[in-house]
């Protein structure tokens, strides 16, 4: 279970005056529950995502980790008690290779090539085209997301953040990680999975919706209460408009 | 055959890969001294005769066939300069592995200055792989100086592997090719230093024949406060293809001057180089460290993969 008490995160401007990008926020992610908090861009979805794994750290506020307080904790030891992260625009690496990543993630140097295999299948990429590509610029932008994701789905942690996983990602692939992340949804067990996202196919996986604006959280509760007053809105949103408003590379904040 | 001791034993593992005596055709070099030959039906090795050296012939054809040539320099101040002369006879296709070791343990310095020259024939096909490689704790430096030259004949093929990653003080590498028509050369170098080490690599290519290529590649890691240059040159003096690229990490104090230079002597060579330095990316090491690693771990898979 992961909580975070009255967790602010504030950065200077060119005035020198703060601007909170998370405002006193509170929050519970429960075990065994697929979470997916959804709001307008720049209203601290991915601030947040960054703060749970350690990548910033909060101004003021707490955040526990099935009790730990994880606040002052590394990156490393966060991921080592079980938060895994997928980033928003995954990182290239010249000379790693694809199945050398999946290792890491796995934690087993010595995990075979079809083990490997299995977590590029699932997330609809042909593993043996890829298993010995490098994780560098001759790969498009959905194919490292896929990777991404499936580096995060060979942790097998307690926690698993994404964010934005859509991001990037054409249609036809769409489809394709909608049904990753159900399966997900099924695999559930004592772990959590939070999402961050505006697509609606993912907000209906969802058994609880986060809305976020403004570094506050507007609205939050079970699926069938939120999301049919998010419907039509830029909080939920449907693929093809998306696609159609040229909104996939866009960047929150 | 003299027998290797341990430690000799180990660097011709470092700078060969090799764990026994291979198959095909070898000469080993041990602290100046011939310390094993092979010859095959279509490989004749011999010692020059005024004994700065050896030919390598390769009989035109040969297919398959590899020739090891590792030395080892254990021996704390000892000074040889070495010139090997490589003769690859037309339509043969061979891998040629050299490599070059020091075991500097005592104060005075160590330095092995090996001249390779290739002559590749008409159509042949050539993989050269050459690693360097320095151990030991002593103050003696130990010191590399390769020279490399290559002229390659009508569509000829030439693959150059050059490794030095670990324990050599002070390098200079010079490697110069001569392409006729047709023939392609491809150059894959990987450096790293450490400490106050020194290297500069310097190339110069020249695309002389009509549909020549040639691809010059250097990856290179400085840490400490070592210092290195990259200065490779592809010159076009006919209708052909160059390219030549350089990329670099720098760590610590470390510092790399890259000059990558191109000329073009003949409107139809077209020719690009790159150059990138930089230190290793902010956002690779969240990457790494998201699955687990720690900073240090994450930095040396980074390293090992862009040196691999």
């Amino acid at each position: 279970m992961l909580e975070l008490q009255h967790v602010s995160f504030g950065v200077s401007d060119d005035r020198n005056k703060n601007i909170d990008i998370i405002d006193d926020l509170s929050l519970t992610i429960e075990d065994r529950k697929f979470v997916v908090v959804t709001g307008p861009n720049g209203g601290g979805k991915s601030t947040l995502a960054r703060l749970i794994a350690g990548v910033e750290r909060p101004t003021s506020g707490r955040i526990l980790f099935d009790g730990t307080d994880i606040t002052d904790m590394s990156i490393t030891d966060r991921a080592k008690l079980g938060i895994s992260f997928a980033f928003q625009q995954p990182v290239r690496f010249k000379g790693l290779q694809v199945v050398d990543l999946i290792r890491l993630a796995s934690g087993n140097q010595t995990l075979s090539v079809s083990d490997a295999c299995e977590y590029l299948s699932s997330v609809g990429l042909c593993a043996r085209d890829y298993i010995s590509r490098e994780v560098n610029s001759s790969l498009s932008g959905g194919e490292l997301k896929r990777i991404e994701i499936a580096t995060v789905l060979a942790r097998k942690t307690k926690l698993s953040v994404f964010d934005e996983p859509e991001a990037g990602i054409d249609l036809w692939s769409f489809q394709n990680l909608i049904r990753v992340f159900e399966k997900m949804r099924e695999d559930i067990r004592d772990s959590s999975i939070m999402i961050i996202s505006h697509q609606e196919r993912i907000l209906q996986i969802a058994d609880e919706v986060v809305v976020l604006a403004d570094g506050k959280i507007r609205q939050q509760g079970p699926r069938d209460e939120i999301l049919p007053g998010l419907i039509g809105t830029d909080a939920a949103v449907n693929a093809c408009e998306r696609l159609m408003d040229g909104q996939t590379n866009g960047r929150a904040v | 055959m003299i027998e290797l001791d341990a430690i000799q034993k180990r660097i011709i593992e470092e700078v060969a890969d090799l764990h026994e005596v291979p198959a095909g055709a070898y000469n080993f070099r041990a602290n100046s001294k011939l310390a094993g030959r092979n010859t095959t039906a279509n490989i004749d090795i011999v010692s020059k005769e005024d004994g700065t050296g050896i030919d390598i012939r390769i009989k035109p054809g040969t297919k398959n066939e590899s020739v090891h040539i590792p030395v080892v320099v254990s021996a704390s101040g000892l000074k040889e300069t070495v010139y090997n002369d490589f003769y690859i006879g037309e339509d043969s296709d061979v891998v040629i592995v050299a490599g070059c070791g020091i075991h500097n343990c005592g104060n005075q310095d160590s330095e092995h200055d090996g001249i390779h020259r290739f002559y590749v024939g008409k159509g042949a096909k050539c993989r050269y792989v050459e690693k360097h490689y320095g151990s030991g704790d002593g103050e003696g430096k130990r010191i590399l100086n390769p020279g490399t030259e290559v002229y390659m004949e009508e569509n000829s093929s030439m693959e150059m592997e050059m490794v030095q990653i670990k324990g050599v003080d002070s390098t200079v590498r010079t490697t110069i090719a001569k392409l006729d028509a047709g023939a392609h050369l491809v150059v894959r170098e990987r450096l790293m230093t450490h400490g106050d080490q020194k290297a500069e690599s310097i190339y110069k290519v020249e695309l002389n024949g009509e549909g020549s290529a040639a691809d010059v590649v250097s990856r290179s890691v400085a840490r400490d406060r070592s210092w290195q240059k990259f200065d490779a040159c592809i010159a076009g003096n006919a209708p052909s293809s160059g390219h030549t690229e350089c990329d670099s990490i720098i760590m610590d104090e470390g510092r790399i001057l890259a000059v990558p230079s191109l000329e073009a002597n003949c409107v139809d060579s077209m020719l690009v180089h790159e150059a990138a330095i930089g230190k290793i990316a902010g956002e690779q090491l969240v990457k790494l460290m998201t699955l687990g690693l720690t900073e240090a771990e994450a930095e040396e898979q980074i390293i090992n993969g862009f040196l691999k």
